[in-house]
């Protein structure tokens, strides 16, 4: 190897400016994202079926006013665009590191089945429980995407390698199983078909927040994903090779990939319980901001937090004013946007022959 | 001083016996070349040397400890493989790449040191990659994505290193470079080197010792002029090919095909 003629023809000078322009590109993006968030948020705080003066929204959120309007910006508008800030968020970290350890450009919770699960697991415990216990739904919609994550995972390694296609149609699979027992519950049980339609635009994708104490319930539980999922990024990308090679660069793949279906379904249960089934976000965001930040996981999820935030702070923005007084659930702006994008990667990659 | 050590091993993938009964020891400083037919159980072996393949019966140490009694996290620092697979989905730069050798001795979050800064550019600068170490690994040729997993697997610094067929993707140029350069590691460096290798004469030139496996056994183990003579080459590999003795190096080619 020609050592010393390589020092001297590749200045270290342009590869240090290299290193730092992407130091200085990664600060950018995480401060351009929390700037989008901050102005997203706020906008969706002054937009609503109702029209509010933006001074009188500010009032009622310093808390200098009271009556309806306070109400609706305090009780309504507020925890609404939390939930919707979490949602994604928790959305597509859950897709980074399911694209991560399963080595699949094209898997995120709503296509491999993650959130149907949740959902099955949410519906059930309505049905059985109610929603008197506000914990229930979130803690319920964990247990089902726990299941459902584990399940994938499993039927994806049956023919020994997990293969993009094996992912996608186990995901399909769990999809449909998960969605006929839901219907199921539906029809049967009496608490269920009374709020029908409640349920069905949660189903759909439609961030409801019924009770202040199940927002703070899906925000401990994302929260703990989300810890779960820094601690092990960096971990995420000793699978680029592969379990094999991930396990001889000292990664132990069986707990490795234990923890992180925990951590994917900490943050799919949560958002689930919050959102219902919202797709896509957790497919297009790390796809949108790999190409800005680079594939490295460590540096990838916290982009990718704020990212899925500012996308579904706008989207359920966008749900809610389009065709206002009438809400479209939000599932179906981010379907429309996020299939075609999910058809486009599919024809790009050339990896899904293999 | 490293003795990578196989005893008795046996490895089957449900009923099928891919190694039977191999007995191996392989010290530092020595360079071997594992060579057979295609599905002699090659790369079952070194997937068993690395300790992730477990053997249906027999074992594998490390300096006499049963690679089985070891955490992963422990192999690692000790025995590094470079993968036969050399493709990823997401678009690594070849430095990230290269990262990936330190994951073993992360802090527990994440962050590199100085030290693995150093031994990634060492790792880099070795298999002639700084010019190319923010290219993305989806952007560079075939050749230079092998030279970016053998330098992750030198990033590892680890005493025992096993190289699955590094050589498929390179020029002739860059295979004598890649093998002259772990060659030197085992020789002068103290590494323990073991490659599975499909070119008998890079095998030859590269090999301290080679290590002939067929059908799952091992058939002979030495000096490369002791182990490949015309007799052993033809009754492992068929016939068509003839051994040629010139100076103090072998030469196996093919028969004149007309």
């Amino acid at each position: 190897m020609r050592i010393a003629s390589l020092v001297i023809d590749t200045p270290v000078a342009a590869r240090l400016e290299r290193s730092v322009a992407r130091r200085t590109r990664y600060l950018a993006t995480v401060a351009g994202l929390a700037v989008a968030l901050a102005a997203a948020a706020t906008w969706a705080l002054l937009l609503g079926a109702v029209p509010i003066a933006p001074g009188d929204v500010a009032a009622a959120l310093l808390g200098r006013i009271e009556g309806p309007e306070a109400v609706i910006v305090r009780d309504l508008r507020l925890p609404r665009v939390a939930a919707a800030a979490l949602v994604g968020g928790a959305l597509a970290v859950a897709g980074t590191l399911l694209q991560g350890f399963l080595r699949n450009p094209l898997a995120d919770p709503y296509v491999a089945g993650t959130s149907a699960g949740a959902s099955l697991g949410a519906v059930a415990a309505i049905a059985t429980i109610g929603v008197a216990q506000p914990v229930v739904v979130p803690a319920a919609a964990f247990v089902g995407a726990l299941a459902a994550a584990a399940a994938v995972w499993q039927l994806a390694r049956l023919g020994g390698r997990t293969t993009v296609l094996t992912v996608l149609l186990s995901g399909v699979v769990l999809t449909s199983f998960a969605g006929a027992l839901v219907t199921f519950m539906l029809v049967m049980n009496d608490r269920l078909a009374l709020r029908l339609r409640a349920v069905l635009g949660w189903l759909l994708g439609g961030i409801s927040v019924i009770d202040l104490t199940e927002l703070a319930a899906a925000a401990l539980i994302t929260a703990l994903g989300l810890i779960i999922a820094f601690v092990l990024a960096p971990r995420v990308d000793a699978f680029a090779f592969g379990d094999e090679t991930a396990a001889t660069l000292g990664v132990d793949p069986g707990r490795t990939t234990a923890a992180l279906l925990l951590a994917t379904a900490l943050l799919t249960g949560a958002a689930v319980a919050l959102g219902g089934l919202i797709g896509f976000v957790g497919l297009v965001v790390p796809h949108a901001l790999r190409a800005l930040v680079g594939a490295t996981s460590r540096l990838l999820v916290p982009v990718a937090f704020l990212g899925g935030s500012v996308v579904l702070v706008l989207a359920d923005l966008g749900a809610r004013t389009i065709v206002a007084p009438t809400e479209l659930p939000v599932g179906v702006l981010t379907g429309l946007v996020g299939a075609p994008f999910f058809l486009f990667l599919l024809g790009r990659s050339r990896a899904i022959a293999r | 001083m490293a003795e990578l050590r196989a005893r008795a091993l046996t490895v089957a993938y449900g009923p099928r016996t891919v190694i039977r009964d191999v007995e191996l020891t392989v010290r530092a400083g020595e360079a071997v070349a594992v060579v057979g037919p295609n599905g002699a159980g090659k790369t079952t072996l070194v997937r068993c040397l690395a300790g992730v393949v477990a053997p249906r019966s027999g074992a594998v140490t490390l300096d006499g400890r049963d690679l089985s009694a070891l955490s992963r996290n422990a192999v690692a620092r000790r025995i590094a493989v470079v993968p036969q697979v050399t493709e990823t989905m997401f678009p690594f730069t070849l430095r990230e790449i290269v990262a990936l050798g330190r994951t073993a001795r992360l802090g527990r979050f994440g962050t590199a040191r100085p030290d693995d800064d150093a031994a990634i550019e060492r790792a880099l600068a070795q298999m002639d990659l700084l010019p190319l170490s923010h290219a993305r690994i989806d952007r560079v040729s075939g050749g230079e994505r092998q030279r970016a997993v053998v330098a992750m697997a030198l990033a590892q610094e680890t005493d025992v290193l096993l190289l699955d067929e590094p050589t498929t993707h390179l020029d002739p140029s860059h295979q004598r470079a890649t093998l002259a350069h772990v060659r030197d590691l085992a020789v002068r460096g103290g590494m323990l080197v073991l490659a599975v290798l499909h070119d008998l004469n890079l095998a030859a030139a590269f090999a301290s010792r080679i290590v002939v496996i067929h059908r799952g056994r091992v058939l002979k183990d030495g000096p490369p002029r002791d182990v490949l003579d015309g007799p052993t080459v033809r009754d492992v590999f068929g016939p068509g090919l003839e051994v040629i003795r010139h100076a103090e190096r072998v030469l196996v080619v093919p028969d004149r095909l007309v």
